[in-house]
């Protein structure tokens, strides 16, 4: 069957557009509610449990109440960059999926469909476009509140975001240099010819997570929110609606986070160790490996889920187990430590693939595999010798020091008792 | 494929729609009576001191500034990456020259100072 004539791709291109653009609003109202639930369950308390069954109510009792409260403009605000700032933070917020695949081709009586908003040709480029664009947002925001604590969330959060906008560029370099093309589609099936990536790029993983939770603005690193420093940073003067969009463009970037995650590390809608969902759609129309099939859709998108899904858990998680970095530890990660090492670490893996394709070993399993070796021994150069709780003088160096001192304190404490 | 910029502008117009719709809804519908000690900026409860819009640490524009080199470096890198395969050894020697001029930049800040926070 050849490709999809104009107007069956408009028709069921908006189709799909209304249906990923209406289930990820879903999913980002679900993630409000998860976050108030999980963080509860981690210290212990039951959550929201009032509006609904188990509280599944809540975002909308929430969206519902921030439509009908009192909005307060700060006087001395600038008007209309107060109101354009969260159109501004959600914008790119919610169109950044569009190039991220949910499942696998569906087939139709018109044709095979890509179950994707848009299959850009520049995928991973788009979304770092317009994920970039969110830190406007912030900075408006913060900056036309007239309030001293959203002016100055609202320019540690430029700083932050742009310094780790370069961390981040860089650790997905890697994954192009393996993959030799940004649509992501490509990606998913190179990963089911190969290994998921998070074993051949392990390390551009761990750089990946990192810049990922800075540029989203998460614990352990919302310096521009810093809630015991600053208020609530650049939303402080917020209410109602404007807050809630705000929040929300937060969620929707971490949901778009945790599907990247998934789909650039875990092989997207792949379903491990089964050949079955192995298919391509190419640009003609045809199908290349297994045969397309609307329950290996369901499957896969029910796979692809349940990846994001872990990977909000894991961000959600983070939030309520990590404490807050101070500023200038956040920032001399960034520019200290996480570009330094991508730098060294592109080298040392582009070196690694010229040795391996002088060897004459083709790009498959056993390439990757050779890859995934390297990185183990990077991994454990990291975690071992760099870092040895040096780099990030956080909790991890303070606990290697009270020993000394507690045991230098009790020899003090005995002496006095002598003397006594 | 030029048509798949599409549904692309579609969800564009979707999500201003979306986010149009937020504000301009919630101005109408929210109840609001100002007054002028509730349309103060917040500054912990005290009357506001002095004007927001003052200076500011200007570390803030040299972190600005070393994101406009190093992103065109990583934007480079980015082109370099996807044809890494073919470009083969001379193009590996080739941004391996490269990512030592930037490195030698970034040891450069990073003695100047332009990186620390504290002081």
């Amino acid at each position: 069957m050849g490709p999809l004539s104009t107007k069956a791709f408009l028709i069921i291109g908006a189709a799909k557009m209304l249906m990923i653009f209406v289930g990820w609003l879903t999913a980002v109202a679900g993630v409000t509610l998860a976050e108030r639930k999980i963080a509860a369950w981690i210290q212990d308390r039951s959550g929201p449990n009032r509006v609904g069954p188990w509280g599944l109510f809540q975002p909308i009792a929430d969206g519902l109440k921030n439509f009908l409260k009192e909005e307060v403009r700060p006087a001395g605000s600038s008007r209309w960059v107060f109101y354009l700032a969260p159109v501004i933070s959600m914008f790119p917020a919610m169109v950044v999926f569009a190039v991220i695949p949910i499942a696998a081709p569906l087939p139709t009586r018109w044709g095979t469909v890509n179950m994707i908003v848009a299959d850009l040709p520049i995928g991973i480029l788009y979304i770092l476009a317009i994920a970039s664009l969110g830190v406007y947002g912030l900075v408006l925001g913060g900056w036309s509140s007239n309030s001293k604590y959203s002016f100055l969330g609202g320019v540690r959060a430029s700083a932050q975001m742009i310094s780790y906008e370069v961390a981040l560029g860089l650790s997905l370099v890697p994954i192009l240099m393996v993959a030799g093309n940004v649509t992501l589609p490509q990606l998913v099936s190179q990963q089911q010819d190969a290994l998921w990536y998070i074993l051949p790029l392990m390390v551009g993983y761990l750089f990946l997570t990192a810049s990922y939770f800075a540029e989203t603005n998460r614990l352990p690193f919302d310096m521009p929110e810093a809630e015991s420093e600053l208020v609530a940073g650049f939303h402080t003067e917020y209410s109602a609606m404007k807050f809630a969009m705000f929040m929300l463009a937060e969620y929707a970037n971490m949901v778009t986070a945790a599907a990247l995650m998934a789909t650039l590390f875990f092989g997207g809608w792949d379903i491990p160790f089964w050949s079955g969902d192995n298919m391509t759609l190419a640009a003609d129309g045809s199908v290349a490996g297994a045969a397309p099939a609307w329950w290996k859709t369901t499957l896969t998108g029910l796979c692809f889920a349940a990846k994001t899904g872990f990977f909000i858990l894991v961000f959600i998680w983070v939030r309520w187990t990590v404490p807050r970095f101070r500023y200038d530890q956040v920032m001399s990660l960034g520019w200290k430590v996480l570009i330094p090492m991508e730098v060294v670490y592109v080298a040392l893996l582009g070196g690694a693939m010229l040795y391996l394709d002088y060897l004459g070993i083709p790009f498959g399993t056993r390439y990757a595999l050779y890859l995934t070796a390297l990185n183990v021994v990077l991994m454990l150069v990291i975690v071992f010798v760099v870092d040895r709780n040096r780099i990030i003088l956080g909790a991890g160096w303070r606990q290697t020091r009270p020993q000394r001192v507690k045991s230098e304190w009790i020899e003090y404490a005995d002496r006095r008792q002598d003397s006594r | 494929m030029l048509r798949e910029y599409v549904p692309v502008l579609m969800i564009f117009a979707a999500s201003l729609g979306v986010a149009v719709i937020m504000v301009v809804g919630s101005q109408i519908l929210s109840n609001r009576r100002p007054t002028p000690v509730k349309s103060e900026p917040y500054e912990s409860g005290m009357p506001p001191i002095g004007d927001t819009r003052e200076r500011f640490a200007v570390k803030y524009y040299v972190v600005a500034m070393l994101f406009l080199l190093f992103d065109v470096e990583v934007v480079i890198l980015f082109t370099w990456g996807i044809v890494f395969k073919s470009l083969g050894l001379f193009g590996y020697v080739t941004i391996l020259i490269f990512l030592l001029l930037l490195v030698v930049g970034l040891l450069y800040e990073w003695r100047k100072g332009a990186l620390e926070w504290e002081r």
